[in-house]
């Protein structure tokens, strides 16, 4: 390799580097870049256990992430209510995170709200809203769920609330969803929530790349179905609008939207690896020729 | 007394009873009550934290420490979110009760508190997050050099999901039957035996350990051997 290339390689401004990953998002980004998905094995069952659900049960969606990670996990979250509402399942909304329930609200509004309109608050779905406790909120909800939350998140009593009037513990649900991005989350809905009632309902949860590793030990037997990162999202998103279309793909579609930088970034990662690599080769040749 | 014995005693009561419930059922509304304390108490921490937040703060700005500014802006956006949020400012009044002004919705973007956390708090912690992108790939560039067999093993490791998480990975192998001899060839395909046999299994074994390990130390707890978390030297017992 030429030496001068060679230096200038070793010692390449990282700015460059910034740069050019930041354009790799952006150009996809603008020029609205898609390409095909196809599901894996994970969204398939995620898919397949919604659909399990007999329509109009109740089933528990506990978003327990922040705007942090609402880049990675807003899409899947978007999709499972679009999924749910399709099939007339009653949902109850919480979240184990502080932020989780603000979460929630911007996909009521922009899901339930907009292509849902015939849903009511308090008969196909509640807010039940964020409640400190962590784990801690989840093994008293496996028991008693009126004793975990006296009110939902507008302050209405929950014994008023003709959805959450049966409700007794988590074995009323059919389904528990709990899209997540860390601690409490998905994992700590298998411990304690379906632990002591393995047989009571299903699990499917969301969850950040950096976080499967966690949660696989627990798929297929104790969570149903997982959707990871954006690529699950996308496949879930396909496999849920194959079946109940919208007409605004946008909203939905987030996650195959998301899907484009992904592709450009993860290629500039690799080719940023390789050129890494061989200018270290080059550098030890060199070395080694003196 | 009040600083070693009361708390090993709502220790030691407080872990029986949940290991109790878990077998008796007539234990399960003592565990639920058990349950809500854990719930107050986790709540509580959250003042505590608020406490430390200012404390370490405020000290950094009285002793004007590098950085100082940052703890500055750290208080002022503290404060303002807490009077905001607090007493409901600028709240959008309730139909069912126009009158009460506390009875408002302050979440919404159209209230202060819900304008702030839309357009400056979500957007701001999403850019933090989305920084990372950037010092990976500067770290992908600089650190992830196949140097020994371990690290040409990540390195393999890391190509094959980073094509296999995109379209990149269909694109180049999907060709390939998936019923054929040479299916294990495919991204997806080995995508799945690295996350689901290989990761699965180093995660599995951590995990049993882990549990083990929690299992153990909350015997220790409950039991009274481990009391490292008392204060020491017995203070006023």
């Amino acid at each position: 390799m030429n030496r001068a290339l060679l230096a200038r390689l070793n010692d390449l401004d990282r700015r460059w580097i910034f740069l050019a990953m930041g354009l790799s998002i952006a150009i996809p980004i603008l020029l609205k870049l898609r390409f095909p998905e196809y599901p894996g094995p994970m969204a398939r069952a995620t898919f397949d256990a919604v659909e399990a659900v007999p329509e109009g049960s109740p089933v528990l969606i506990s978003f327990d992430y922040d705007p942090a990670s609402a880049a990675e996990l807003q899409p899947m979250a978007s999709a499972l209510v679009h999924h749910c509402a399709s099939r007339k399942l009653k949902m109850v909304f919480m979240a184990l995170w502080p932020l989780g329930k603000q979460q929630a609200d911007r996909t009521i509004e922009s899901v339930l709200k907009q292509f849902h309109p015939g849903y009511d608050y308090g008969t196909d779905y509640v807010q039940l809203g964020y409640q400190s406790g962590n784990e801690g909120v989840i093994k008293l909800m496996a028991t008693n769920v009126p004793e975990q939350y006296k009110t939902d998140a507008a302050g209405t009593a929950t014994s008023t609330i003709p959805l959450l009037a049966s409700v007794r513990d988590l074995s009323a649900f059919k389904l528990v969803a709990s899209v997540s991005a860390g601690y409490p989350g998905a994992k700590e809905w298998v411990q304690y929530g379906n632990g002591p009632m393995p047989d009571a309902f299903s699990i499917v949860g969301g969850s950040t790349g950096v976080q499967v590793s966690q949660l696989l030990p627990y798929y297929p037997k104790q969570m149903e179905g997982m959707l990871v990162a954006v690529k699950g999202a996308a496949e879930y998103e396909m496999l849920v609008e194959e079946k109940y279309p919208i007409d605004k793909p946008d909203v939905i579609g987030q996650g195959r939207v998301r899907m484009g930088p992904q592709l450009v970034a993860h290629l500039l990662m690799i080719a940023l690896i390789v050129l890494g690599n061989v200018a270290m080769i080059a550098s030890r040749n060199r070395g080694g020729a003196r | 007394m009040l600083q070693r014995t009361v708390p090993i005693i709502i220790l030691c009561a407080s872990g029986a009873i949940m290991v109790l419930a878990y077998f008796v059922t007539a234990a399960v509304s003592w565990s639920e009550t058990v349950n809500v304390w854990f719930n107050v108490l986790a709540a509580v921490a959250f003042v505590l934290g608020a406490g430390n937040l200012l404390k370490v703060n405020l000290e950094k700005i009285s002793s004007q420490r590098p950085g100082w500014g940052y703890s500055a802006i750290t208080l002022a956006a503290f404060f303002f979110m807490l009077v905001v949020g607090l007493f409901k400012v600028g709240a959008i009044p309730d139909s069912k009760y126009p009158g009460v002004r506390l009875a408002g919705n302050y979440e919404t973007p159209a209230s202060p508190y819900g304008w702030t956390y839309e357009y400056v708090f979500s957007p701001l912690t999403s850019t933090m997050f989305a920084m990372l992108a950037f010092y990976v790939a500067s770290a992908a560039f600089r650190a992830f050099r196949a140097k020994n067999t371990e690290s040409i093993l990540l390195l393999a490791t890391a190509f094959i999901i980073l094509l296999a998480q995109t379209a990149a990975g269909m694109f180049l192998t999907g060709w390939i039957p998936e019923d054929s001899a040479f299916a294990f060839l495919r991204l997806d395909w080995m995508k799945v035996a690295i996350t689901e046999h290989i990761q699965t299994a180093g995660m599995r074994a951590i995990t049993i350990g882990i549990a083990l390990g929690v299992a153990a130390t909350s015997l220790r707890l409950i039991l009274g051997v481990d009391k490292s978390y008392l204060p020491r030297g017995g203070g006023a017992a």
